[in-house]
């Protein structure tokens, strides 16, 4: 098998964003919110991921997790923010928080939500190149279910990684290059469970932990943990757990 | 706290009815949210009517896990010393006739040394002591006398209209308002369940020989008769009858009403007086079909209400208060909208289940005793003696009176959360 992160490879301004993909986001963007719609699975997968999330942050930076809002004084990003469902969890948390995403479409819907729920959020529809170009840093970036959709895993890290501050935090949340992710992700969540619509992922952008990990050593990114997510059908919920065979999370420090 | 007629236009959790459970669920937001979440908790009552004993001689059992609640909320340490804790449970079944009374069932009423399985406490000294702390926490407000009349959802939280015209928003409105909650008509959940053909007789009596912490339950064939002993050589009894006889009972002068009482509670107790006030309570079983709507979430007597059977009302609905409590503050610790739909169906899902449960299986306690055929009186004294003689079956069944069993909040195993 060749290795699909470097198959087909678009010339190198489009390496880090795919036009199609952001196409079809736009498409449905005023779904964000609805917790019955097309983005159901993410609400659901939301309460664990912002588990690891706070939970690296509030280590890395010697937090209290207990603490309502242990992000104030934090400055954070998140990369491909969509209606902004974690941007304003972390905006709630005391976060500084700034969300980019490049279909204009979903920075609407994610503007309008915030300012009705009286969270002061910075959205941006922008790509990440031109925040590096603008010199900004952040305590801690985030790009979650961002890099199974764009095009050069290490090309997109090496940029990303430009926004972290020496001594901040890269988050990372990806979905796994293995049998069994293709018999979940795709065969049962897209065809026979229609959580997701069709089409939404391709397998050969998925990405195994060695590599994700690797990419992150190549920006001078250094893994700090992982995590596993699994779905409890009885709780109906997702869970942490040691098992990355589907979908995982990472966290990498940028040496200070 | 602040004790006045309005209180702030904003809130994050906004809870209508100023009882146990919701001045219980006030306190646990406050304290675990350390002061971040302001709570507004608004009643009909006037603080000073809620406070007065002569309004409430009603007592309540107090399971050991609901102990543990309110000992995290600082709450426990103020009423401990009102509180009676049942040293033995004892169980019979007999005709209003029969000379002996033997004990059928007699469990030990600690769940181990020096943990009693559960308390009494009356229903004035807890309320004092619950509305006493919510005074002291500055993020919570309490509006008495108030109610919250309607309310609209809007996308982004609830709005609340108050009686005298104040407006409140908030994220979360709890329906913390009693078995014939308006809040839940208003949120559109119906209710299921039906009404017993007995109602509930409480009073409390001063007696003359000790009760050495003794509970007694007696199931007579009008209906159960429990003996709950109070500190200072009183005892509070909740006694059932068909609902015209309960009316009368309750009319008797002093004397007639000791004579009635003294029949079914037998010469233990030597001579009786009366102690307080006596009344009557209707006895239904009811459960909300849903226990949560858009940005309501219902607790207490408002999501269900069992056969006070076994005293086990006020300990579900401090269970709702535990769960709901740890729901809510997880959420917020990850910065979630804690009135959005996925933190209110956690609720549910954790709750209804154990309601449905409870509810039922005391309504199937009642129908099987409040009968006097002779069959299902040799199958209640065997199934009795089955427990009596299984060590392992009667702890288990003092860990379900204590509460102590099932998937529990951490708040009821005496954990913060």
């Amino acid at each position: 098998m060749t290795d699909p992160l470097q198959n087909e490879l678009p010339p190198s301004s489009e390496r880090t964003l795919d036009q199609n993909e952001v196409a079809r986001f736009a498409a449905i963007a005023d779904e964000w919110w609805d917790p019955n719609g097309k983005f159901r699975p993410l609400h659901a997968l939301n309460p664990a991921r912002l588990t690891f999330v706070r939970d690296q942050i509030c280590t890395h930076f010697d937090l209290d997790s207990r603490d309502l809002k242990p992000f104030e004084g934090l400055k954070i990003i998140d990369i491909g923010c969509g209606g902004g469902l974690l941007c304003e969890p972390l905006s709630r948390l005391g976060a500084a928080v700034t969300g980019i995403d490049p279909a204009e479409d979903s920075i609407n819907a994610a503007r309008a939500h915030a300012e009705a729920q009286g969270l002061k959020i910075g959205y941006r529809a922008d790509r990440v190149e031109n925040l590096v170009a603008d010199g900004e840093r952040f305590d801690a970036v985030l790009a979650l279910e961002v890099v199974e959709h764009v095009p050069d895993v290490p090309a997109f890290l090496g940029v990303a990684a430009d926004l972290v501050r020496p001594g901040g935090l890269m988050l990372l949340s990806t979905i796994n290059r293995t049998l069994k992710s293709y018999a979940l992700a795709i065969v049962g969540a897209e065809f026979i469970l229609r959580w997701l619509p069709v089409g939404t992922h391709r397998w050969d952008r998925f990405v195994t932990p060695a590599e994700l990990s690797d990419a992150c050593s190549q920006a001078d990114l250094q893994e700090v943990s992982r995590k596993g997510l699994v779905f409890d059908p009885l709780e109906g919920s997702w869970r942490l757990s040691s098992d990355t065979d589907v979908n995982y999370l990472m966290s990498a420090s940028r040496p200070g | 706290m602040t004790d006045e007629s309005s209180g702030p236009d904003t809130c994050d959790v906004l809870v209508a009815g100023g009882s146990f459970v919701g001045l219980t669920l006030a306190l646990a937001l406050s304290r675990a949210s350390r002061g971040v979440l302001r709570v507004t908790v608004v009643d009909r009552t006037p603080p000073d009517v809620a406070r007065a004993a002569a309004n409430d001689g009603r007592a309540s059992a107090l399971s050991a896990a609901s102990m543990h609640l309110l000992q995290s909320l600082g709450v426990w340490e103020e009423v401990a010393a009102h509180a009676q804790a049942f040293t033995e449970i004892d169980i019979s079944d007999s005709r209003l006739d029969a000379v002996a009374r033997p004990s059928l069932l007699h469990f030990d009423g600690a769940l181990s040394e020096g943990e009693p399985a559960a308390y009494m406490l009356e229903n004035h000294v807890l309320r004092t002591a619950l509305i006493a702390s919510a005074e002291e926490a500055e993020s919570i407000s309490f509006i008495a006398p108030e109610s919250v009349e309607d309310f609209s959802v809007t996308s982004t939280g609830v709005a609340a209209q108050l009686g005298q015209g104040q407006t409140i928003q908030a994220s979360l409105l709890v329906a913390a308002d009693g078995r014939r909650s308006a809040l839940r008509k208003k949120a559109g959940i119906k209710s299921i369940g039906w009404a017993y053909p007995q109602a509930g007789i409480v009073a409390t009596l001063g007696i003359e020989r000790p009760h050495g912490g003794r509970a007694v339950q007696h199931f007579l064939p009008q209906g159960p008769f429990a003996i709950l002993p109070l500190r200072g050589d009183r005892v509070s009894l909740v006694w059932t009858e068909p609902r015209d006889r309960a009316d009368e009972i309750v009319a008797l002068d002093d004397t007639e009403f000791l004579r009635e009482a003294r029949k079914r509670m037998g010469g233990r107790y030597g001579a009786l007086s009366v102690a307080g006030p006596r009344g009557t309570f209707p006895l239904d079983l009811h459960l909300a079909r849903a226990f949560v709507a858009d940005r309501v979430a219902l607790v207490g007597d408002a999501a269900h209400g069992v056969h006070p059977l076994a005293g086990q009302g006020l300990n579900i609905g401090l269970r709702d208060v535990a769960a709901l409590a740890e729901v809510v503050i997880e959420s917020a610790r990850l910065g979630l909208d804690i009135g959005s739909t996925p933190v209110l169906e956690r609720y549910q899902r954790w709750r209804r289940f154990d309601s449905a449960f409870s509810g039922f299986a005391m309504d199937s306690l009642n129908r099987l005793f409040s009968n006097d055929s002779a069959p299902l009186r040799s199958i209640r004294s065997f199934g009795l003696g089955l427990v009596d003689r299984a060590p392992a079956l009667k702890r288990f069944f003092v860990r379900e009176a204590a509460g102590l069993t099932g998937n529990l909040p951490r708040l009821l195993k005496g954990q913060e959360i």
